[in-house]
């Protein structure tokens, strides 16, 4: 792949969080959340929820007492029904993205007919009547039926219904491009594939399942944070229920001990309810969000792995230089000038449309102003590449223009007796030891000189290695290429290590080395040979033009086969990552706050010096606990689109990343509920709400 | 407050400062096996233990074998203890011939757990109730024990952080000697020296009855006072020779003593935290442990001591002066020795109750509301703050895990610490013990403050004697805010296994022998065994080499975490109780307004 970005429809799509007809589907799934069989998977939601029945018991008990204070129950019973409703409405937010998505994955599975092989003869059967093992057909136009190899044939296929990508892919029989996706769109040629899933369980399956979240597993760190919020959530359900034998014994002879709504009130204000509804939309929106970049990962797991990744394997080719090598300089034989060297390299590439072949023509144009020629006008025969000779070039004019390795040539020039001069063999050695490829051209007899092909390293990756040191991830560049070549693209690069020579059992053991010393590896493969390698490491993006045993092997693909992509993936692990601690931070931050706001309203009847700690100097009691418990459910929706955004991610150490974000929602987190309460209680007074 | 006071405080901390590092190199070298060189003659007497105890110095221990070790030590211990208190009438040295019947059996359960526990609560007047042997082997005994086993403890644990690969925490009986061994007693019996010298006594003689000036006759007590003096402050055990604890002239005769008593308690809970940063390789990482026990801790004196130097509003409108001149000290001095006076007490109270020691030099029930809300507060942070001999250090390691489980994905990572990673077990387990100690002490002081037993019940019967002691509330003497903070104080030092108390609760009864009794093993033990199994599981995962995305735990934003950490989980959990309590009662205090 030439290009290192990759022009997308969907993921140029600007994200719209907030479109009505989203928001009134997702306040519906939040009704439809209430249900206790799905709340109980959230324990500190679940809490609120049966905070909010009891409730809702003493609203509608306190109905027929004349006394008791309709207004302050009624409307804290309210609010607490609104924080469940707020986190389920965080979570439908986050799954309705997947679920849009979803849609138009089952578009591309409308129901096809696939023409079966059954020996040799094609039978007309539904697309789900088809088993592993089958063997069909498709020629131009037909839908593929179901997941595949193909065992014959070559064929261009529109993978756009999965990829996005509207250009046509190329698969074929044997090789690593054998494998085809159900709901994809041969476009020409013809194929025999055979089946490689059931009904079910093929990739557009699971990916439909993945993105609508209905197979969504907790990862590590969202398990161990649970348990941390529901333990918190205990410590403060005790502290709670203590406070009424306290408050009895305090009470003594006068003053009136807490209602139960205010206990309630109090309890929920302090368990963390804003990590704990948003939580799944954080992980939700995480799995959306590598999803937008065209990457389907398996897990969340996967993804939070990518935050963790210590060491990243990147291969050379596609990831850190341009796919090909490109002409860098002319190297002219004694006695030659540079010109004429570029004009007759020029006229061996004239009918060369490999990338090297272009970039030589280009080459000669940029430095000596030869223009390019048309090969026919000239009467060239154009000699191709083949792998016996292992040259290329043109007749013209009665003489034989070649360019090609330096052992190559020197069996073509052997044929009038001659050698290579030991002048361009020092020149071959000095431009091999560059890291570059010598390519030496002759005409007949007459060796002219060297022109030196260069990988490109791609723009801006050196700049992005170093952000990536500054992250504490090393990278290592997996390479073919001997080790003085290797060394030479690796420091150009700037990566910090390289692997030469590179064979798929060399990547495993450079896998499992790292992995001895405690680090999390990361790489992108695409070959059936890369399979254990990507099944070994940690992050495994296979390629989606790739085998079916490199996909199967990793834990994520890339649609658009981009493997640069490798480093965005890790920047949304840490972004998750990073969300979801820095709410979790928040959220106990917060409590300070609200102890200020109910503890003084809550014993202000037997302790009325206790009006002392009342430092944001609320209205009175009913407005305190009112106004606390209407920050607290605010709270969530106001943070819902951080919870689905990601709060901002730098590319800056860890040591900084801490300090800014213990800043803004440690320190943020203590003060904000200051004025938010203060606020809502001037509100609520104004509006004699209390 | 004024300079002196200050200065007091912060000389004392200097010289904290200044013994850590040598105190952490020596726990490191001696639980690493590398026996410093003058402490090599007792070499022979540790291998002679081993035989004697037919013990294998050389076998590894995996959690559960470290665990189990650790509770059929202490198991056994608390029975012995148990055994020679009740039958204490028939053993030696018992000149004041005390039997069973001082030690109900309730009471000797309360003891011998207390004693086990490195909690020292004493719900009795040790000189009207034990006899001297008694007091050295059923109770001393524990002082040394006790300690060595929390050091163990906090050494196996730090042994899960240090160790990768690996099963093996280390070996709880070789840990438990060395400890003792190598530690204790060295710096024991050069501390019982230096308090001999400054006048504490050190005889088996019977009590002596003296003519006092006014020409009343007064019983003195005897004994080996000094010896027991020496470790219950290094132990961090606190259980005093006598009621009045280190306010008693003969355990703590001096102001040199005093300083010697409170340098004592931190030495060991310090030198942990350098130790800690020798294990696990990096010093910074222990320094920062210690700045996050150290700024928590110079707040807290820092507050006691203003507020006790403050005074009392209602002794002010008396016309009292309040602030200190030439010819007094001014302040709050009730309860207070003249000896030692304002900065001092307030010190020594920090001290104690930060470091789960419990011994007292002034009684903290008489201290101003805010003046002994810091020292509950110090309990309630679950002993981290220094904290006992070994629970500081794993007290601490459990806030680390929840501060880092908090705050460390704020770094785009799962949280690691010293190289491994915390994940859900570990979270659990740390959560776990957060847990034991909320649920214990606030549902006992809950309990207690609502559930009023009835005033001739057998459970208010106090010891052996016939009196009933009801009013107003369980044996509580104080009513209204006073007495909630009498409850919590009690609740919160069993489970903190501290042992001081706020007084004000007569204690001795079944009702509060049983609770607290309870209180103290849970508070002790089941903190200890989730910690350990953390411990089992941190020491099986693979040492993470540290890069520039790893989480900084050896900076001071870590440290100030820690501190933020422990201030709004640890003290959150309790701010409501506070609130009735001592909170209130500073403002009825300070409005006039206090019944």
């Amino acid at each position: 792949m030439d290009t290192p970005t990759v022009i997308n429809t969907r993921k140029n799509l600007p994200p719209k969080l907030f479109d009505p007809p989203t928001i009134l589907r997702s306040l519906k799934e939040a009704l439809l959340k209430l249900n206790p069989k799905h709340t109980i998977k959230n324990p500190v939601i679940f809490v609120v929820e049966v905070g909010s029945i009891i409730s809702s018991y003493y609203f509608v008990a306190a109905l027929s007492d004349p006394g008791a204070d309709h207004l302050f129950v009624g409307q804290i019973c309210l609010w607490l029904w609104f924080t469940v409703l707020f986190a389920n409405f965080a979570e439908a937010m986050a799954e309705s993205r997947g679920r849009a998505q979803a849609k138009t994955l089952r578009a591309a599975k409308t129901e096809t007919i696939a023409k079966r092989l059954k020996n040799k003869e094609i039978e007309l059967m539904p697309a789900a009547a088809l088993r592993k093992g089958d063997l069909f057909e498709c020629s131009a136009g037909d839908l593929i039926p179901a997941d595949g190899e193909i065992v014959e044939g070559i064929a261009s296929v529109d993978e756009s219904a999965i990829t996005g990508e509207s250009a046509p892919v190329l698969r074929e029989s044997g090789g690593d491009r054998s494998a085809v996706t159900g709901g994809t769109k041969v476009i020409s040629d013809r194929i025999v594939v055979r089946v490689t899933s059931n009904p079910g369980e093929s990739f557009i399956d699971r990916m439909i399942a993945l993105v609508e979240g209905a197979k969504r597993q907790k990862t590590p760190n969202e398990i161990a944070l649970n348990i941390l919020l529901s333990g918190l959530t205990i410590v403060f359900l005790i502290a709670t229920v203590t406070l009424l034998p306290y408050s009895y014994y305090s009470a003594g002879a006068g003053g009136a001990v807490p209602t139960v709504t205010v206990m309630i009130a109090l309890l929920v204000c302090l368990i963390p309810t804003t990590i704990g509804g948003l939580l799944s939309a954080i992980g939700i929106a995480g799995m959306d969000r590598v999803m937008q970049h065209n990457v389907l990962a398996m897990s969340g797991r996967a993804i939070e792995a990518a935050g963790d990744v210590n060491t990243l394997l990147l291969d050379k080719t596609g990831t850190i230089t341009l796919g090909n090598r490109q002409a860098a300089a002319f190297l002219p034989a004694p006695g030659v000038s540079e010109k004429e060297l570029a004009d007759v390299a020029q006229l061996a590439s004239l009918a060369d449309e490999t990338p090297e072949g272009r970039s030589i023509i280009i080459l000669a144009k940029q430095r000596h102003g030869i223009r390019e020629r048309e090969i026919e006008a000239l009467g060239a025969e154009f000699v191709p590449f083949s792998a016996q000779t292992r040259m290329s070039g043109v007749n013209f004019a009665g003489k034989q223009i070649r360019k090609g390795a330096a052992d190559a040539i020197a069996a073509f020039v052997a044929a009038w007796g001659e050698k290579i001069p030991q002048s361009i063999l020092a020149l071959v050695e000095e431009v091999a030891k560059q890291g570059a490829t010598p390519l030496v051209v002759a005409e007949d007899r007459r060796v002219l000189g060297v022109i030196q092909l260069k990988d490109v390293v791609k723009g801006g990756m050196k700049s992005r290695f170093e952000q990536l040191r500054r992250l504490g991830i090393k990278t290592v560049m997996i390479t073919g290429d001997n080790p003085l070549t290797a060394a030479a693209i690796a420091a150009e690069a700037g990566v910090d290590d390289f692997l030469a020579e590179a064979t798929p059992e060399m990547k495993l053991k450079l896998i499992r080395r790292e992995q001895a010393g405690g680090r999390l590896v990361a790489m992108t493969g695409d070959g059936t040979n890369d399979a254990p390698a990507l099944a070994q490491a940690d992050v495994g993006v296979a390629m989606n033009s790739g085998t079916q045993a490199a996909k199967e092997a990793g834990n994520m693909v890339d649609l658009d086969s981009n493997p640069t992509k490798l480093i965005e993936i890790v920047e949304i692990g840490k972004q998750m990552l990073i969300t979801r601690g820095s709410l979790t931070t928040f959220s106990i931050a917060n409590d300070v706050a609200k102890y200020f706001a109910i503890v003084p309203a809550m014993f202000v009847s037997f302790y009325p010096q206790l009006a002392a700690l009342n430092i944001m100097r609320l209205s009175n009691a009913n407005s305190a606990v009112l106004a606390a418990v209407i920050f607290n459910a605010l709270i969530i929706v106001a943070l819902v689109p951080l919870a689905l955004r990601g709060v901002a991610y730098r590319p800056i150490s860890a040591a900084a990343t801490l300090r800014r974000n213990l800043l803004i929602y440690g320190v943020g987190g203590l003060i904000a509920p200051f004025p938010g309460i203060w606020l809502l209680d001037r509100l609520l007074v104004s509006l004699h709400l209390a | 407050m004024n300079i002196h006071g200050l200065s007091e405080i912060l000389l004392y901390f200097m010289a904290i400062l200044l013994l850590t590092a040598p105190m952490g190199i020596l726990l490191f070298n001696v639980f690493e096996g590398r026996i410093p060189f003058g402490l090599r003659i007792l070499r022979p007497l540790e291998l002679l233990i081993y035989r004697v105890c037919r013990v294998d110095p050389r076998a590894t221990m995996r959690w559960q074998e470290y665990s189990a070790a650790l509770l059929i030590f202490s198991l056994a211990g608390a029975l012995l203890s148990y055994a020679l208190l009740r039958l204490q009438g028939w053993l030696p040295l018992n000149p004041q011939a005390f039997g069973a019947a001082e030690v109900t059996p309730d009471l000797a359960f309360n003891t011998a757990v207390s004693f086990t526990t490195n909690t020292n609560w004493q719900s009795y007047v040790p000189e009207a109730t034990v006899s001297m042997f008694s007091n050295m082997l059923a109770l001393a005994m524990h002082n040394w024990m006790s300690a060595a086993a929390g050091m163990a403890v906090a050494v196996a644990l730090s042994r899960g952080f240090s160790r990768a690969d690996t099963d093996d925490l280390g070996n709880f009986w070789v840990d438990l000697v060395r400890g003792s061994l190598y530690v204790l007693f060295p710096i024991a019996l050069l501390a019982a020296l230096a308090f001999v010298h400054s006048g504490a006594p050190q005889n088996f003689s019977a009590p002596q009855t003296i003519r006092t000036l006014e020409g009343a006759q007064q019983i003195v007590p005897q004994g080996p006072v000094a010896s027991q003096e020496a470790i219950k402050q290094l132990g961090t055990n606190g259980g005093g020779y006598f009621n009045a604890n280190s306010a008693h002239p003969y355990e703590n005769p001096t102001a040199a003593s005093d300083l010697l008593t409170k340098i004592l308690i931190f030495l060991i809970p310090a030198g942990l935290t350098y130790m800690f940063g020798k294990m696990v390789g990096n010093q910074g990482q222990g320094w920062a442990l210690f700045g996050a026990m150290g700024a928590l801790f110079i707040a807290g004196a820092l507050v006691c001591y203003g507020f006790e130097q403050a005074g009392n509003p209602h002794l002010a409108q008396l016309g009292i002066a309040m602030s200190a001149d030439e010819s007094q000290p001014g302040g709050n001095m009730e309860g207070k020795e003249t000896r030692f006076g304002i900065a001092a007490s307030a010190l020594f109270a920090s001290v104690t109750t930060a470091a789960s020691c419990g011994a007292v030099n002034s009684m903290h029930d008489s201290f101003t509301p805010i003046g002994g809300l810091v020292p509950l507060f110090n309990i309630l942070s679950g002993e981290a703050i220094f904290g006992g001999v070994g629970a500081g250090l794993y007290g601490m390691l459990m806030f680390v895990v929840l501060a880092i489980f908090i705050a460390g994905l704020m770094v785009g990572r799962t949280p690691e610490y010293v190289g491994k990673k915390i994940g859900r077990y570990e979270v659990q387990m740390a959560m776990l013990a957060l847990l034991v100690c909320a649920f214990s002490i606030l549902g006992f002081s809950a309990l207690s403050s609502t559930y009023d037993l009835p005033q001739d019940s057998a459970w208010n019967r106090v010891g052996s004697s016939a009196a009933y002691y009801g009013a107003p509330r369980n044996n509580v003497n104080n009513a209204g805010s006073h007495g909630l903070s009498e409850m919590i104080y009690a609740f919160a030092s069993a489970t903190g296994n501290n042992g001081s108390a706020f007084a004000g609760i007569t204690a001795n009864t079944p009702f509060y022998n049983l609770t607290l009794g309870v209180a103290m093993l849970a508070g002790r033990f089941l903190m200890i065994l989730p910690l350990l199994a953390m411990a089992g599981s941190l020491v099986r995962k693979k040492r993470i080499p540290e890069s520039a995305g790893t989480f900084p735990t050896d900076s001071i934003t870590f440290a100030a975490l820690l501190v933020g950490t422990i201030l709004i989980v640890g003290a959150l959990t309790f701010f409501p109780g506070l609130a009735l309590g001592p909170i209130v009662e500073h403002f009825q205090l300070h409005q006039l307004t206090l019944q």
